[in-house]
């Protein structure tokens, strides 16, 4: 059947908690709008995925002392980790050999976009210094949580946090971990918002995924996190399963740093990669998770990947980064707790802003919020670097 | 369960490695706050065109891939996993230096796009339109190690036969200096320069005489915990401390050694070796470790400048690799002749 999921915590733009997304997926509510948090002067020309929290509320709800040396990305990763874990109930943590799994891309960029000129001289800025490094928010999520053993780090730009996932579910079936809390965080970031801007793939408008006229992303800020448990400890402990992560597959596209190729490789692969894991056929798939970021080129590709695997079948399908806005490193594991949700309320989410499809596939996503019955839901990730990662979730 | 095999092993350093058939013969001494690479002919591996937009971990990431996939006779891996702890730091610096000089004005895509921490990966990848699992990982002095566990996990269970995995950090300029500032302020920093360096390898399921018999690693130990920790890694791969010929430990000189002594008292008379003083310190430093102890255990010879205390023996079947980094992030490789 897969690997046990029996936690997840999320903060997104759509809400600090499973609840609130869930309302705000149902509702259907968006979380995108203008940038508050960060000086740029692009802010007028964006549209943002960002969490209304601003540091100091989250040092405060985490109960940290005011002079921690947390970036946004760690402060966001540890809430969203240790709500995963009250979910799942875990409290005493060295019961079982529990590991941490985070993929982040921005690290502390944060804050050394902020400091980077005082590093020198000033000590207040100094103790940023050691924050910068990818590793650090998963080190400090690791010690507030108490895990100690099995920590590490993921980062192939935006499948990130579906490998980490991924490779969580691959050290539980090989006996290696008996739990392991897997995901990812980002926060939003002047370098991040500066660089999109350079690629010209930022939409100044709310995005409209799959749109022929879709004009680029959002980008958006989230940590989620899921908890992973062997099949042992679920018989030991009695728990309630969520669902199963029942398939994955990882594959490079192998064509170019940043664009997607026409044809789809890297998406078709690891998407046939992870339903032969799964052992499911295309039709079994009941609703699909997009990567649909909004672009043109991603988004074409992705039509392509889909019609080669699903045919004309191509079941319902939609990008819900048009609620959340592209959160780059933790897009696979929101839109984890996403599908999850959809699993437990048979129901799938709309693909807000759509309204034509593109001549070249001429597919259509789900525009509103409808009751289905869903078994099995594949979800997508891909990444600068050719990075492609798909995900399978399945009924509890 | 498979067992997984060292097929080859390249690095480049600060030292002469990588042109070099020798091992360590034309050793130079190194100081100073930062050291970089001597780096190989990249001509010999990349295309000019492309080679003039990457960044020195790029262009050392590639150029060790390609020596070890040649080294081992393999043109496509079935997987391509890479560690690196700064990243492309020399392409993070340009576009947030290009932000900060110009108010976020005539700004280019090239460094942001080479900026991403699996930039190694992806040119691998891409030079070898190898569509294969691919997989990057930033976990400080853990990452080069997370992608051999990584890479292990894909043979043990055989996702994988054949699998490219390395370790690759570039300097940079800014961040390092400030790094290096604040390891000098304190009289028990690192010791050694920083550096820098890449290291690749091919590790297989098909048998060649060195095996990577098991690895480990933890976040947070103390200097006791360690020891357990290391006792309980001997004892599940049933080896007795006394099999251990070679102790290879990531010394730097910092106030954290004595991790490493807590270690070496479990051993009644090892040789223990040292390498950051030849090569400097950086987060995937532990790699360049793991060439030298595939090249000893080929040679069975070691160099005199490796040896930190004990005598060179004249059998040596059994290394044991131990890093630490601050007192965490520590990590056990132990192999076999």
């Amino acid at each position: 059947m897969g690997v046990a999921i029996t936690g997840m915590g999320i903060i997104s733009a759509i809400g600090h908690s499973v609840a609130e997304s869930k309302t705000s997926l149902l509702a259907p509510k968006s979380g995108i709008g203008t940038l508050k948090h960060i000086q740029t002067k692009h802010s007028d020309q964006i549209k943002v995925g960002e969490i209304t929290l601003s540091n100091a509320d989250l040092t405060t709800q985490l109960q940290l002392p005011k002079d921690h040396n947390y970036t946004r990305t760690g402060l966001l990763g540890l809430f969203a980790a240790r709500a995963a874990l009250q979910d799942a109930q875990i409290s005493a943590i060295s019961e079982y050999r529990t590991g941490l799994i985070s993929a982040t891309t921005v690290g502390g960029m944060d804050m050394t976009e902020l400091y980077l000129k005082q590093f020198a001289t000033d000590p207040e800025a100094q103790k940023y210094i050691q924050s910068h490094h990818a590793g650090d928010s998963t080190q400090k999520i690791a010690d507030a949580l108490n895990i100690t053993e099995f920590v590490t780090t993921i980062s192939t730009a935006c499948s990130s946090a579906a490998n980490a996932i991924m490779l969580g579910a691959r050290l539980i079936k090989a006996g290696k971990l008996d739990r392991v809390v897997v995901g990812g965080t980002d926060a939003l970031s002047k370098f991040t918002i500066n660089g999109f801007k350079t690629l010209m793939i930022q939409s100044d408008d709310h995005c409209a995924p799959f749109d022929a006229n879709r004009k680029g992303l959002n980008l958006g800020e989230a940590a989620a996190y899921l908890v992973l448990e062997s099949d042992d400890v679920i018989a030991k402990e009695q728990k309630q399963v969520l669902a199963f992560l029942s398939g994955y597959g990882n594959a490079n596209d192998a064509f170019h740093q940043t664009a997607s190729s026409e044809n789809g490789e890297g998406a078709f692969l690891a998407m046939t990669k992870a339903l032969e894991l799964a052992r499911l056929t295309p039709e079994h798939i009941n609703y699909i998770n997009a990567h649909g970021t909004a672009t043109p080129n991603n988004d074409l590709s992705e039509s392509v990947a889909l019609q080669r695997v699903f045919g004309s079948h191509v079941p319902d399908f939609s990008s819900t980064k048009s609620f959340t806005g592209h959160t780059l490193a933790a897009a696979g594991v929101v839109e984890a707790v996403f599908a999850i949700i959809a699993l437990q309320e048979q129901t799938i989410f709309p693909n807000l802003n759509f309204k034509s499809p593109m001549p070249e596939t001429g597919l259509k996503p789900v525009t509103s919020v409808v009751k289905i019955e869903v078994q099995h839901i594949l979800s997508n990730s891909f990444g600068f670097g050719g990075n492609c990662s798909t995900l399978i979730f399945s009924k509890a | 369960m498979k067992n997984v095999y060292l097929h080859s092993a390249v690095s480049i350093s600060a030292q002469n490695t990588f042109d070099s058939d020798g091992f360590l013969e034309d050793m130079k001494p190194i100081s100073g706050s930062t050291v970089p690479a001597q780096y190989p002919n990249y001509k010999d591996f990349i295309a000019p065109m492309a080679s003039r937009r990457m960044a020195t971990g790029v262009k050392m990431g590639v150029s060790a891939a390609s020596k070890a996939l040649y080294n081992a006779q393999l043109t496509q891996p079935d997987a391509i996993i890479t560690g690196t702890g700064m990243g492309c730091i020399e392409d993070t610096e340009k576009f947030l230096n290009s932000i900060i000089g110009n108010a976020e004005e005539f700004l280019t895509p090239t460094a942001f796009i080479q900026s991403t921490h699996n930039t190694v990966g992806a040119q691998i990848a891409l030079g070898l339109k190898c569509k294969a699992y691919n997989n990057t990982y930033v976990h400080a002095a853990l990452s080069f190690e997370s992608a051999l566990l990584d890479a292990q996990l894909l043979l043990q269970q055989e996702e994988a036969k054949h699998v490219l995995v390395g370790g690759v950090d570039e300097l940079g300029t800014e961040i390092i200096s400030h790094v290096r500032h604040m390891e000098d302020a304190n009289t028990n920093g690192i010791q050694v320069p920083f550096g820098e360096g890449a290291s690749f390898f091919v590790v297989s399921s098909e048998a060649k005489a060195i095996q990577l018999v098991d690895m480990d690693i933890c976040s947070t130990a103390s200097e006791n915990t360690i020891q357990q920790k290391l006792n309980g890694f001997l004892n599940n791969n049933e080896v007795q401390a006394s099999d251990i010929d070679v102790l290879i430990a990531g010394r730097n000189g910092d106030v954290f050694d004595p991790y490493y002594d807590s270690i070496s008292t479990l051993f009644k008379n090892p040789t223990e070796l040292h390498y950051k003083h030849l090569i400097g310190e950086f987060y995937t430093a532990s790699s360049f470790s793991l060439w030298t102890a595939f090249r000893i255990l080929n040679r069975q010879h070691i160099p005199k400048p490796l040896i930190y205390k004990g005598e060179t023996k004249s059998k040596i079947s059994t290394i044991l690799l131990y890093n630490q980094f601050k007192g965490r992030d520590h990590s056990f490789i132990l192999l076999k002749r």
